[in-house]
């Protein structure tokens, strides 16, 4: 059976609960970043499936999806950056210890 | 009409104590410490002269046209214009009556003036107090010569605080400070009346000019009196209301009752400004306005005339049933006072408008000028007596015939014309108002009889009390009775005393500007003049020398002796009014309302809003991944709400 | 004359306060820059009556700030406008010279002064809604601080009372404005007062958007029951402070309502005329009797505020011409007679060190200066004639009995019996004060008043009796700009 749409939506969907699911219940801050990879890379999958079976002709989603891949990347700097500065300071990466911000 | 250019020279008169005012109120205390006294004196006297000129052509040179004294207007300036037919305007109206008032209040103010350069010497605040002597003459003369009823309001205020200033001249005397209170007080409430009236008659006769809303409102048929007459407020008309709200006001500066309970307190003040503010000048104001519109009055509202007529009487008869009964020698005069102008009240009263009908009318001018004459005297007679015994009270004084001469026998000159004995000024202006009262209200007469004959009596009272007796002791007294200044006006005005009955008054004011005889007859006097007779006869078994039948009948008829003692109890009602009603009952309430309602309202939104965010702060955890989960709510609740409800 | 002076100017002064080396240096700037404006104030105002402008507006002028928005510094002024600059321009020299003296960081206490008078000049000149909101916002927040960091009592209650209270209103007006320009046809929006002017709006809208921008600035001006951050802030603030609230603040509210809700949605103005009436009645009634019951000078004279500011909405309320120029009076005489009672309040409280009356007396003895000052200010309050407020409340008077319908007749004469609970109150505070035997012996030690409180005294004083004693240069400056107004509401109808 080719697969179509509908598989590639499945499994996009499953990837970004997967990812929410991730965020949401991990305490490490390196594997909270890796389910929000997991979210982009669902939302990825989408852009690309729709550009391949609803406008075939496009190129629009895969653009969208380079300039994610892109932000991710800068995005993964970013977070792996205070992530150590936050190592630094607490001695830990994880994101109960920050609870300076609370109000 | 044939006005001069020459006549705006008047303006002098009321502006001459105005420079007084200026220039001892900005510079007195530094150049004029001493000297103020004579420059005012000085001002005052060219006033006076002015005063004098203008009714000298006034009523010689001008004389009548068409067999009426015209009003002249010489000078009118819009000062302020609120429509094109509503404006104040700044003027001079010089007709008989604001002549005769320019003579009264420049004369007397004059005398007063003189006086008080010896009264007050050595006064630490001498160049303020005649600069508040400017201030009031000023705002007196204005009063009499405005051609505009906004214009005569204007002045109205403007003299009632220059009273509150002279009365609270001692101003560390917490009394003289409650008594130039109330005064200002009560007479501001009596002037919302005022202020009212004047806006309803303004309304309606769409001008503000005396002459012209006069003209009016006084003739039925023009088109602004069938719209006076025709609206109403339950069921009276408005010209009605109008003109009970004008003398509402009048009655307040007249001290009739209700409003009196001012008057007496006003006393606190120094005497030479009792004897021209709160004998002479300003309490006859009222009296003033009343006349000023009685074509108005008169031709289209005598119902208010009749109420002005009862007030009159029953104020008068008040008034001197009181006087009976004090002891301060300046409250007695004050009550004196109070019954005098009731007397020129219940005249206009009675008064009609044209020929011989307008007999109160001229009788009620007269009488306010021989009043003034007289009362001053009296008043500054009780000044030199104040002077020289340092005391207000009757007990302190008794027998002082040897110690002052001039001031005994001119206080008696006065108390003879008050008490209407001919050939007295007196006798003649009160003849007059019994006469037109005898003519047109029997009641009002009889009591004004019975009020003459007390009059007689506690004025006697007062001459005998002071002068006679019991032999005078008292150590604090002055050796002399007092320097020329004090006693020259005391001579000059029991001059006008005696001789100011002879002028044939209606001959120059009367109601509809015609010569107005006045006639007396022997017969109608015999029973006033009887009654004045008696009076005094009974003032003089009780009080000539000391003994002890006052008490006796005092006891004998405790209730009424106790209860004119007390003034009838006017101020303990208004007390409770005021101190019982007015600030618990309102002035609290609406304190508290604001503090805590309207106030609480405010706070308890700001405390709500605190208490919300309190309540969820505990949402701003710190927590990224609570924070996410809150947004997968709210997304998943958006899209549901977007999908299902918004789309469809 | 070009009005961005009016603005350059107060800026210049501001960043000379802000910029000057020494902190003596501040006042003496600000006091140069507070003079020179007001000379440009009389200079604007003789060389508007001279003018022979053809439109409503004089000197006009028109700055793109934000064109895609027909947002523009549109600047113009009418004879209303020359009023209130002339009050703005006497009460701030008045009010920088009695804040000679401050002592606690005198450059940003002077900075916020002129900052404040810049705001009230830029929001009487402007002809935008937008720019007028702009100066709106920028003469609040000063006073903010002044009272928060110079008050005196519970101060930052107050100040933050006072500030959420104004803010609360600049929102219902921003509200309101923004409302207003959506209201116009489709692409002839516009925040330009004079191009608003023009456009209908139906009756159905004015009558949503009125109430947005009457009770926005009725909320600056007092409107109750809206008016209890006055007696909080003034008697918080410092003396300079309270004098340019009332003097000025309270004004800015009173002129929005006349010259943007009343002019702008005349048949909105019509619609609520009787609600606004009862409410400025009753301010003026229940202000009087509340103050009757205050012992604290500064919240007698700030219930007092309440009580006269209802007189300004009473006659804008009354929608007569002789009513809303008798408005306009009472705003010029309540700002230069509470600006002078506040001066002259802070002058007593700096001697005796209490603002209670009770514990004071006699203080006529000991200073004669300052007592006549207070004098004339009460005297002026209980509107004695010859000075201003006689003026004011008695055109307000005319004006409210050109309505022949009972009620108003009613409410005239409730508004009228105040004139005698204000002779009461004042002369109570007054006469207690000033008169009675000296109540402390400590008193024979003070000093009358310094040469700078006695030209603000004076300054203020000479406004008042210019008011009083001719009031018709006044009339003759602002009845034809009240004119215009009445027009605009009558031809609407």
């Amino acid at each position: 059976m080719e697969p179509g749409l509908y598989h590639l939506l499945f499994i996009s969907t499953a990837l970004f609960f997967i990812g929410v699911f991730g965020f949401l219940t991990r305490r490490n801050l390196i594997t909270m970043l890796m389910s929000i990879e997991l979210i982009l890379n669902s939302v990825c999958l989408n852009f690309v499936a729709f550009n391949k079976y609803v406008w075939p002709g496009e190129l629009d989603g895969v653009f969208f999806t380079v300039f994610i891949i892109a932000i991710a990347a800068a995005e993964a700097a970013v977070a792996i950056a205070i992530i150590i500065n936050l190592y630094r300071s607490h001695r830990s990466i994880d994101v109960e210890v920050a609870g300076e911000l609370k109000g | 009409m044939n006005a001069m250019p020459a006549t705006i020279y008047i303006i002098l008169i009321p502006l001459l104590p105005l420079l007084g005012f200026l220039i001892f109120g900005l510079f007195g205390k530094k150049y004029f410490k001493t000297s103020s006294g004579l420059v005012s004196i000085i001002l005052i006297s060219l006033s006076f002269l002015l005063a004098l000129y203008t009714a000298y052509t006034y009523f010689f040179i001008l004389g009548r046209t068409d067999g009426v004294y015209q009003a002249i207007k010489p000078i009118q300036l819009t000062w302020l214009s609120f429509t094109q037919a509503l404006s104040i305007d700044m003027g001079i109206l010089l007709d008989p009556i604001s002549v005769m008032m320019l003579l009264v209040v420049t004369g007397v103010s004059l005398m007063v003036h003189i006086f008080s350069l010896s009264y007050m010497k050595g006064e630490e605040r001498f160049p303020i107090y005649y600069a508040f002597l400017g201030l009031f003459t000023f705002s007196m003369l204005g009063l009499v010569l405005s051609s505009n009823i906004f214009q005569i309001y204007m002045f109205w205020e403007l003299v009632g605080v220059s009273s509150f200033l002279l009365i609270g001249y001692y101003y560390d005397r917490p009394s003289a400070v409650a008594a130039a209170k109330k005064a200002f007080i009560v007479t501001r409430f009596a002037d919302l009346g005022f202020l009212i009236g004047i806006l309803v008659l303004s309304y309606h006769a769409q001008t503000l000019d005396f002459q012209t809303l006069i003209q009016r409102l006084a003739t039925p048929g023009t088109v602004q009196f069938s719209s006076a007459v025709g609206s109403g407020f339950l069921g009276i008309s408005a010209l009605t209301w109008g003109l009970s709200l004008v003398f509402m006001g009048g009655a307040g500066k007249s001290a009739m009752m209700p409003l009196h309970i001012w008057l007496p307190d006003a006393m606190e003040g120094p005497t030479p400004v009792s004897a021209l503010i709160h004998a002479a000048t300003m309490v006859v104001a009222g009296v003033f306005l009343v006349a000023r519109l009685f074509p108005v009055y008169s031709i289209s509202a005598p119902i208010v005339l009749r109420m002005i007529a009862f007030i009159g009487v029953f104020t008068s008869l008040f008034a001197a049933i009181i006087a009976c009964t004090q002891t301060d020698i300046k409250r007695v005069l004050a009550y004196s006072t109070m019954s005098q102008i009731g007397f020129m009240m219940f005249a206009l009263g009675v008064s009609g408008y044209s020929g011989e009908d307008g007999l109160g009318y001229a009788a009620s001018q007269f009488h306010l000028f021989t009043h003034a004459l007289f009362k001053a005297l009296l008043f500054l007679g009780a000044g030199v007596v104040i002077h020289y015994v340092h005391s207000n009270e009757m007990k302190d004084m008794g027998g002082l015939r040897k110690q002052l001469p001039v001031t005994h026998i001119t206080f008696l000159i006065a108390c003879l014309a008050i008490s209407g004995i001919p050939p007295f000024a007196g006798f003649f202006s009160k003849e007059e108002i019994l006469m037109a009262a005898h003519e047109h209200e029997p009641l009002v007469y009889w009591l004004a009889i019975l009020t003459s004959g007390l009059t007689a009596f506690y004025m006697f009272r007062l001459y005998f009390g002071i002068f006679w007796s019991k032999p005078f002791r008292n150590e604090h007294a002055h050796g002399h009775e007092g320097t020329f200044p004090l006693l020259a006006p005391l001579v000059i005005l029991s001059i006008g005393a005696v001789g100011a009955g002879f002028i044939p008054f209606g001959h120059f004011v009367s109601a509809d500007g015609r010569i107005l005889e006045m006639p007396l007859h022997v017969g109608f006097s015999v029973l006033p003049v009887s009654v004045g007779v008696a009076g005094i006869l009974i003032a003089f078994w009780l009080y000539q020398t000391k003994n002890d039948r006052p008490d006796r009948i005092a006891s004998a008829w405790k209730g009424l002796y106790r209860s004119a003692y007390h003034k009838f109890y006017f101020d303990e009602l208004y007390m409770a009014v005021t101190k019982g009603i007015l600030f618990p009952l309102v002035g609290k309430p609406a304190a508290w309302f604001d503090r805590n309602i309207v106030d609480g309202a405010v706070n308890a939104s700001a405390s709500l809003t605190q208490g919300v965010s309190d309540r969820i702060k505990g949402m701003q955890s710190g927590r990224v991944q609570p924070y996410a989960v809150y947004f997968l709510i709210g997304v998943l609740l958006l899209s549901f709400f977007l999908l299902y409800i918004w789309i469809r | 004359m070009n009005l961005l002076i009016l603005i350059t100017l107060p800026l210049l002064t501001a960043f000379a306060v802000l910029l000057s080396p020494k902190p003596q240096h501040a006042r003496v700037f600000s006091l140069a820059g507070a003079t020179l404006q007001l000379l440009i104030a009389v200079l604007l105002f003789l060389q508007y009556r001279a003018s022979v402008s053809n439109g409503p507006w004089a000197f006009e002028s028109m700055y793109d700030w934000y064109p895609s928005w027909h947002i523009g510094l549109h600047l113009g002024v009418d004879g209303i406008s020359v009023a209130m600059i002339l009050l703005t321009a006497f009460v701030v020299v008045a009010g920088v010279l009695v804040s000679w003296n401050v002592e606690k960081m005198p450059k940003e206490f002077h900075f916020l002064l002129i900052l404040l008078s810049l705001g009230a000049y830029g929001f009487f000149i402007s002809l935008d809604l937008f720019t007028l909101f702009f100066f709106l916002e920028l003469a609040v927040i000063p006073k903010y601080l002044l009272i928060g960091v110079w008050g005196s009592g519970k101060k930052e209650y107050s100040a933050n009372k006072l500030a959420l209270m104004l803010m609360a209103g600049s929102a219902l007006v921003l509200i309101g404005i923004l409302a207003l320009y959506y209201a116009q046809p489709a692409g002839a929006g516009s925040f330009d007062l004079t191009l608003i002017g023009k456009n209908n709006i139906p009756e159905s809208t004015q009558k949503v958007i009125f109430p947005l921008l009457f009770v926005g600035f009725g909320i600056f001006t007092a409107l109750f029951p809206f008016h209890t951050w006055v007696p909080d802030g003034h008697s918080s603030a410092p003396t300079a402070g309270s004098m340019f609230l009332a003097g000025i603040s309270m004004k800015l509210g009173g002129y929005g309502c006349l010259r943007v809700a009343t002019y702008l949605l005349p048949l909105g103005a019509t619609y609520y005329s009787n609600t606004i009436i009862v409410l400025a009645a009753i301010a003026i009634l229940y202000g009087a009797f509340a103050t009757m019951m205050q012992n604290d000078l500064k919240y007698i004279n700030a219930y007092s505020s309440v009580s006269h500011c209802g007189f300004v909405l009473l006659g804008i309320g009354m929608l007569t011409k002789t009513a809303i120029t008798g408005a306009v009076f009472q705003m010029v005489s309540h700002g230069l007679m509470t600006a002078l009672f506040f001066a002259v309040i802070g002058m007593v409280y700096e001697r005796t060190h209490t603002r209670l009356v009770a514990q004071m007396g006699g203080l006529m003895k000991v200073l004669p200066f300052i007592t006549t000052i207070m004098f004339i200010a009460g005297l002026c309050s209980l509107g004695l004639p010859g000075l201003s407020g006689f003026v004011a409340e008695m055109t307000v008077f005319m004006g409210s009995w050109e309505k022949v319908e009972t009620i108003y007749r009613v409410i005239t004469i409730a508004a009228g019996m105040s004139i005698v609970v204000t002779a009461v109150y004042i002369l109570r505070a007054v006469g207690q004060t000033a008169m009675g035997p000296l109540a402390h012996e400590e008193y024979k030690g003070y000093r009358d008043a310094s040469w700078n409180e006695k030209l603000a005294a004076i300054i203020l004083v000479l406004g008042i009796l210019a008011i009083g004693l001719a009031p018709f240069w006044l009339n003759d400056l602002v009845t034809p700009s009240t004119e215009l107004i009445m027009k605009k509401i009558l031809s609407s109808k």
